[in-house]
């Protein structure tokens, strides 16, 4: 008797929590308290700004509930064009096959820059024969037509060791590795396929800090926290060669490796008043945040830009 | 060499493999173990249970991610647990041996060997979409309890399969009906095998991050749980964003929330052990 009304109680308790699924909470409007919820979702590489502002925003606003999830530029702009988020996280632009996606859902957006990301170029330490390259000699290495052909530092530049070179590099579903191909092979997502692809950045960094014939690329935060295992080297984009560095990003002077990364807002949410409360919120602190999560702000004009930018676009009430 | 050497040394050899074999998983277990312990041992405290996700390293904690986890633990237990059992039950007990049978069998096996991701778009489609029920705790239970289905029913079946049949009988032939000779003879005897099997089921489920990524469980999220329909994140998520951040402070994090999560595991399966321990001494043959 004891186990069947364990059971009964069990399948009780199942149904009970199916059915009381419809209900949403109600939300108590203080009329000085914020409430509601955010719902972000996108990037990777925003993730950690998005994080630390909505970490801040707890402190002004604490009943409004602001979640972050990491499905990645494109599956966060899927969500996004299916208004299931307020605001997407975006490493690079919005696509025009994703533009058209909101448009048939009704979604208007505005795109606001955020940060700049820089793409480091890196080597092991022990390697003394290279402390820069140009975009020609980049695209030689990462080229399609690379594959299986360019194999060795010396086919690279005379006076380069004869010895096989091994790449590194972010797997092909990340934004980084878009823009990096984009930026070097002229054509978004085309490189060669023979080198160790991680999307873990950390596994790049490993990877690269005990191969002494390595290269590889990922975003300047993880050089900055592993400065003592890589050899950051500058990049000669054709009018000398620049090291990434915060300077160098912010002013755009490291070309063509470094991006600025965004956040979209949808319409619909930008009509709430949290939404434009987090926005302003989020504009405001970025620049502080963006130098904390090892991302580079943009110049202090450029916030001012996004702000009227944000501000043209609410609704007038 | 006589052939009774020879025999010998095979024996032999195969003892010293087989010691091999047992210690290869346990050795490499223990040198995980150890790292983990090595790294993320200083760092649990009673703020890292309960702080919420941070940027800063330090001040980052795991409550959100085990309330998560609790959540998503329960209520796929409370699925699939008595959908596994009772297919299992119909499948071995009530059901024909016929062509139909032998292909539900046969695809049921196969169902516990398809990649946990695939299960991740089937909740997101019918789930997530279709029933409407979004990123929510209910939609990431209902998927990953469709991923351990597969496992209990199999484990169900066995099990039951492993009562003698003279037992059946005998309860038969005193006249005790089909479900009562399966209710107080037949499941009595076989929880034990039924309830390791489910535990086995669940002790998966709770490792994974795929599928729920894939339904929509995020990585931040401030708050714990307090209906079926919030969203939320689970702890192996927060581990993986965690070790590919670039603060080395993180990966300190990651390694403290690997101990927190083997820790429930742990806990999970001593308490169910010990109910399969209780209810299995009552069965005497």
């Amino acid at each position: 008797m004891n186990k069947k009304t364990k059971i009964i109680l069990g399948a009780a308790i199942v149904f009970g929590l199916a059915s009381c699924g419809g209900n949403v909470e109600e939300k108590t409007n203080d009329e000085n308290a914020l409430s509601g919820d955010i719902k972000i979702d996108g990037s990777s590489t925003v993730y950690p700004i998005t994080e630390a502002i909505a970490e801040e925003f707890r402190t002004i606003a604490p009943d409004v509930k602001v979640t972050v999830g990491v499905s990645g530029t494109g599956g966060g702009f899927k969500k996004f064009a299916r208004n299931e988020t307020a605001i997407s996280d975006a490493s690079r632009p919005i696509k025009d096959k994703e533009k058209l996606a909101c448009e048939e859902n009704g979604i208007n957006y505005i795109e606001l820059e955020v940060a700049y990301d820089g793409l480091a170029v890196l080597v092991n330490p022990g390697n003394d024969w290279v402390d820069h390259l140009t975009i020609e000699e980049l695209k030689k290495i990462w080229e399609p037509a690379a594959q299986g052909v360019v194999m060795k530092w010396s086919q690279i530049r005379d006076g380069f060791p004869d010895e096989e070179i091994h790449l590194f590099g972010p797997g092909v579903a990340s934004g980084t590795y878009d823009y990096f191909t984009k930026a070097i092979n002229g054509e978004e997502g085309a490189s060669r396929g023979d080198y160790t692809a991680s999307e873990d950045d950390n596994v790049l960094v490993q990877g690269i800090s005990t191969d002494k014939y390595g290269l590889g690329f990922f975003g300047l935060a993880y050089y900055e926290e592993n400065q003592d295992k890589l050899k950051l080297i500058g990049v000669d984009g054709g009018e000398g060669v620049v090291t990434p560095t915060e300077a160098t990003v912010a002013d755009g002077t490291y070309k063509p490796l470094s991006r600025p990364i965004f956040i979209y807002v949808n319409d619909k949410a930008a009509a709430k008043e949290e939404v434009v409360e987090f926005v302003n919120f989020y504009l405001e602190l970025v620049p502080e945040i963006a130098q904390e999560v090892g991302y580079i702000a943009l110049p202090s004009t450029e916030y001012a830009k996004q702000r009227e930018k944000f501000k043209a676009f609410l609704p007038t009430k | 060499m006589t052939n009774a050497q020879k025999n010998r040394l095979i024996d032999k050899g195969f003892q010293v493999f087989g010691i091999v074999c047992t210690f290869f998983g346990l050795v490499i277990l223990a040198i995980l173990i150890y790292n983990i312990l090595e790294e993320g041992l200083t760092r649990i405290d009673w703020d890292f249970m309960k702080d919420l996700p941070s940027r800063r390293p330090q001040k980052a904690g795991i409550y959100t991610a085990v309330m998560g986890t609790v959540w998503i633990l329960v209520m796929t237990t409370l699925i699939a647990f008595p959908l596994g059992v009772g297919a299992g039950i119909y499948l071995e007990e009530y059901g024909k041996k016929t062509k139909l049978a032998s292909l539900l069998e046969i695809n049921i096996a196969n169902l516990a060997g398809v990649p946990s991701i695939i299960y991740g778009l089937l909740g997101l489609e019918i789930f997530v979409r279709i029933f409407k029920l979004g990123g929510s705790l209910l939609a990431g239970s209902l998927t990953l309890s469709l991923l351990i289905l597969p496992i209990i029913i199999v484990a169900t079946r066995e099990s039951l399969k492993a009562v003698p049949s003279s037992i059946k009988d005998a309860s038969m032939a005193l006249g005790a009906s089909k479900w009562q000779t399966i209710w107080n003879q037949t499941l009595p005897a076989s929880i034990g095998g039924v309830l390791t099997g489910v535990i086995l089921a669940i002790s998966r489920a709770i490792g994974e991050t795929a599928p729920l990524i894939v339904v929509g469980a995020l990585a931040y999220v401030p708050f714990a749980p307090s209906s079926p329909m919030d969203e939320f994140t689970v702890m192996p998520i927060q581990i993986f964003n965690w070790v590919s951040r670039p603060q080395h402070g993180f990966a300190v994090n990651a390694a403290a929330a690997i101990i927190v999560l083997l820790l429930i595991t742990f806990i999970m399966n001593g308490i169910a052990v010990y109910f399969r321990n209780k209810w299995q001494k009552k069965v005497k043959w």
